[in-house]
């Protein structure tokens, strides 16, 4: 050990400090989920005993059953369903055909017009809530699953990501079809989207996870506890179960396992869209 | 839909000619036009519109020109919630990046564990807002918290007015970082590792290729996650409004908050509007000058 180089010393030194470092930061960062755990797998009397334990001294699932059986988590998780899936599938139908628009035809103000939709880039949705609540209410669509979906629709960055990937793909490809005598339509589904699979699966995926975690929007145009989104419900726990922690700490981790579940299934694809979506991939 | 259909095989499409190509663009267009149209541009410019009118949630009653800016410009509760939003992007933004970067070294350095601790670390950011507040509630409560047992305190954290939005900065950091740690990773792989066993070659190690190879070339990352960083903490507003409701004294009451509740709880929608015009010209202006800082630090260095 004591003829080791100062280079291999050095790297040696430096490892030990990243794992060290690697270890508690990864402990740090999984100790919230695996205390909710253990406070959700403890009867509801254990939460608030003077004594502490790290681990339930007696392990249940009564606090799961509870919730599941009391709030209107199962109600919540439905409409988030519903509700994610409904911005999924019309952002990237709209954002494709968009896409396609901007970046293989040729139109007058095409370049004006791209550079509007990206101008959504500058102005924060959050400035826009008080019109756009005028307009949902005058509409009667306060309380309405179009309400909450259709606002989550205009993505610039989907459109950006598309646009970007379209305009690499070398122009024979699209010639070829054009001269096929298929139309824009065709040749977008059948010639552009099979090799765009992977971005398109990606940003999708992003654009669920985003319109699932959405808590602003439909704070403002949900009212009614049945319409509710789990981010949205999950604010109302206090009312619904009390300040019961084990029930709580149940209704946080059931309302996780959706997103959770679809970012450690789809992982490669969650990275990827996030990073197409900064910009920097 | 059907519409589109019709639109786009109607004639052969041969020549690359604006006038051949303008229809079915049009078409193609017209789903995103409509609701860019209907959500974004027209609520836009209502924004400005309703800043400049006394209106409610449901009727707009007259035009009052700048006086709801003039009002604003000498409301001390914008002011402080303003402050407070600094306040929070003080406590965020470094923090949020430096650990976005730590991370991603450790992650790029062991390659063994990297998918355990990429998962780990980005998990939170996948989270619903109140995932993540609903256990920090449970976890800072002031006399069966863990946090409270762990430092032998009875702190009431979330009620006390120094710790507070410290305490929910702590939270987003928690939730957010993973993002962060994203961006580096992206930056770190994209560096050719050629770079460093040349400077291997000449004896560089550890910290020096770190100051010398690495650190330079993730300025650019750098810079766009400082950037993407102080815009969204400018925007927060769910992890106060759900932990703190703006307590303790107002001492957590952002920006968005007190829009929020001119908005609907006062239902002072002109009012309201002025402080979201104001609101974007923060957010707009800070990522300008913040981005002319980096470029110019950048500049002097080189």
């Amino acid at each position: 050990m004591t003829n080791l180089s100062p280079n291999l010393r050095s790297n040696l030194f430096w490892t030990v400090v990243g794992a060290v470092s690697a270890i508690l930061l990864a402990a740090l960062w999984a100790a919230p989920l695996l205390w909710a755990l253990s406070t959700a797998l403890r009867p509801e009397l254990e939460t608030v005993s003077a004594e502490f334990h790290w681990l339930p001294r007696t392990w249940t699932l009564d606090a799961f059953a509870k919730t599941l059986a009391a709030g209107n988590l199962v109600r919540w998780l439905f409409n988030s369903a519903l509700v994610a899936l409904s911005v999924t599938v019309v952002t990237m139908a709209v954002s494709l055909m968009a896409a396609y628009a901007f970046s293989q035809l040729r139109f007058r103000g095409r370049g004006l017009l791209f550079a509007l939709a990206m101008l959504a880039f500058l102005v924060p949705f959050e400035a826009l809530l008080v019109p756009l609540f005028r307009t949902m209410n005058q509409l009667g669509m306060i309380n309405s699953y179009a309400g909450i979906v259709l606002p989550q629709v205009v993505s610039p960055v989907v459109i950006y990501v598309f646009k970007g990937f379209f305009d690499a793909i070398p122009a024979d490809f699209r010639e070829a079809a054009v001269m096929d005598g298929a139309g824009p339509l065709r040749v977008l589904w059948s010639v552009y989207l099979p090799i765009s699979g992977n971005i398109v699966w990606a940003m999708a995926i992003v654009t669920f996870i985003a319109a699932w975690n959405n808590f602003l929007w439909p704070f403002i145009i949900v009212t009614s506890n049945d319409m509710m989104t789990v981010p949205l419900g999950l604010t109302q726990t206090y009312d619904a179960f009390g300040v019961r922690y084990a029930q709580l700490m149940a209704a946080a981790l059931l309302g996780a396992l959706p997103v959770a579940a679809a970012y450690i299934l789809f992982q490669r694809k969650v990275t990827q869209g996030f990073l197409a979506a900064s910009g920097l991939k | 839909m059907e519409h589109t259909d019709i639109a786009v095989t109607a004639g052969p499409a041969s020549a690359r000619s604006p006038r051949r190509e303008g229809l079915p663009a049009l078409a193609l267009l017209a789903p995103f036009l409509l609701v860019f149209l209907l959500f974004f541009l027209v609520p836009a410019v209502e924004t400005f519109w309703l800043s400049l009118t006394e209106s409610s949630l449901t009727r707009t009653n007259a035009f009052v020109g700048l006086a709801n800016y003039a009002t604003l410009v000498r409301d001390p509760s914008f002011w402080d919630a303003l402050g407070n939003t600094f306040y929070f992007s003080l406590l965020t933004v470094i923090p949020l990046t430096a650990l976005g970067l730590v991370m991603a070294l450790l992650v790029n350095r062991f390659v063994r564990a990297q998918g355990w601790l990429q998962g780990v670390f980005f998990l939170p950011f996948v989270l619903p807002i109140s995932v993540m507040t609903l256990i920090a509630d449970w976890m800072l409560q002031p006399s069966s918290g863990v946090i409270n047992h762990i430092l032998g305190s009875q702190r009431p954290w979330l009620a006390d007015p120094a710790w507070a939005l410290p305490a929910v900065a702590i939270g987003t950091v928690w939730w957010t970082v993973g993002f962060n740690m994203l961006l580096f990773l992206a930056g770190l792989r994209n560096i050719p590792a050629e770079q460093y066993e040349a400077a291997a070659l000449d004896g560089a190690r550890g910290w020096t290729l770190f100051a010398h190879i690495t650190w330079p070339a993730l300025r650019p990352v750098t810079t766009t996650c400082l950037i993407l960083q102080l815009i969204a903490s400018l925007k927060v507003f769910g992890q106060t409004y759900i932990l703190t409701s703006g307590g303790p004294f107002n001492t957590t009451r952002v920006t968005l908050h007190y829009m929020y509740e001119t908005a609907f709880t006062q239902s002072d929608a002109g009012y309201a509007a002025a402080i979201a015009m104001a609101f974007v010209a923060v957010v707009i202006l800070l990522s300008l000058l913040q981005a002319w800082i980096v470029r110019w630090l950048a500049r002097r260095d080189a």
